[in-house]
């Protein structure tokens, strides 16, 4: 549920002009809601950014958001897999 | 991995027969200039609030599509857990806000010019939504005109 609510979100802000980039933890349901850009991380529910008080593997993961969001060659709805 | 066999049978069912929101068209924004001139908001659907703020009501029929401001400068470990769902672990994110706040890591891409600037307030969603109706047409539109007005950029949304 967590991730489709942040898929329509992020479809409000796109729709006014904010470009976005969301997590998601099931593929299945982003492949369903099909969020504007996404990282599918490999990590349980509760711990979307990775494991607590592990800076470098949460920058990790923001780094490969950003990259999405700076990746001109990908068409909506894009997914792309985060590999740790 | 996220799947869905870590939920119990019961919420598999559900799962299972329920409705997705499909996107259709998808909307795009490109990126209008460089990320290291970008001001970017961080929204989160893990039901955090900081003290004094309204927890999240879990008992709204169909979710609670509020939504509360987290301010920048807020300490990531005041923010309070007040998501219900018990169909995931809350101990990282509990003991680690950042696990699913990363408020910390996002001011120090700021700090290094990653990114432009980090916008002064950030949006706080609980995610348990099963009827999304009234987040398309009225909250998520609002939270949006708010991030447009305060001349966000980018945005970075995490699930739970």
């Amino acid at each position: 549920m967590c991730n489709q609510a942040v898929g329509l979100v992020a479809a409000e802000l796109e729709r006014q002009g904010i470009a976005t980039v969301v997590l998601q933890l099931l593929r299945e349901v982003a492949e369903r809601v099909r969020p504007p850009r996404a990282l599918f991380v490999p990590f349980p529910h509760g711990y979307p950014m990775g494991k607590p008080e592990d800076p470098a593997q949460q920058h990790a993961v923001l780094e490969a958001a950003l990259h999405i969001l700076e990746d001109r060659s990908l068409t909506p709805p894009a997914l792309v897999d985060h590999t740790p | 991995m996220g799947t869905m066999s870590e939920f119990p049978l019961s919420l598999r069912l559900f799962l299972k027969a329920y409705p997705w929101r499909r996107i259709d068209p998808v909307p795009w924004t490109p990126l209008a200039k460089p990320l290291s001139e970008s001001r970017l908001a961080l929204l989160s659907s893990a039901g955090f609030v900081v003290p004094g703020q309204e927890p999240f009501d879990a008992a709204v029929r169909g979710g609670d599509v509020s939504f509360r401001d987290i301010p920048a400068g807020v300490d990531v470990r005041t923010l309070a857990d007040t998501h219900r769902s018990e169909s995931f672990d809350h101990s990282g994110l509990r003991e680690d806000p950042n696990v699913a706040f990363p408020i910390d890591r996002i001011r120090e891409l700021a700090a290094r010019g990653r990114i432009g600037s980090m916008n002064h307030r950030h949006l706080s969603f609980m995610g348990s939504i099963t009827a999304p109706g009234r987040l398309v047409r009225h909250t998520g539109p609002e939270a949006a005109r708010r991030l447009v007005a305060d001349g966000v950029d980018v945005a970075l949304l995490v699930p739970v």
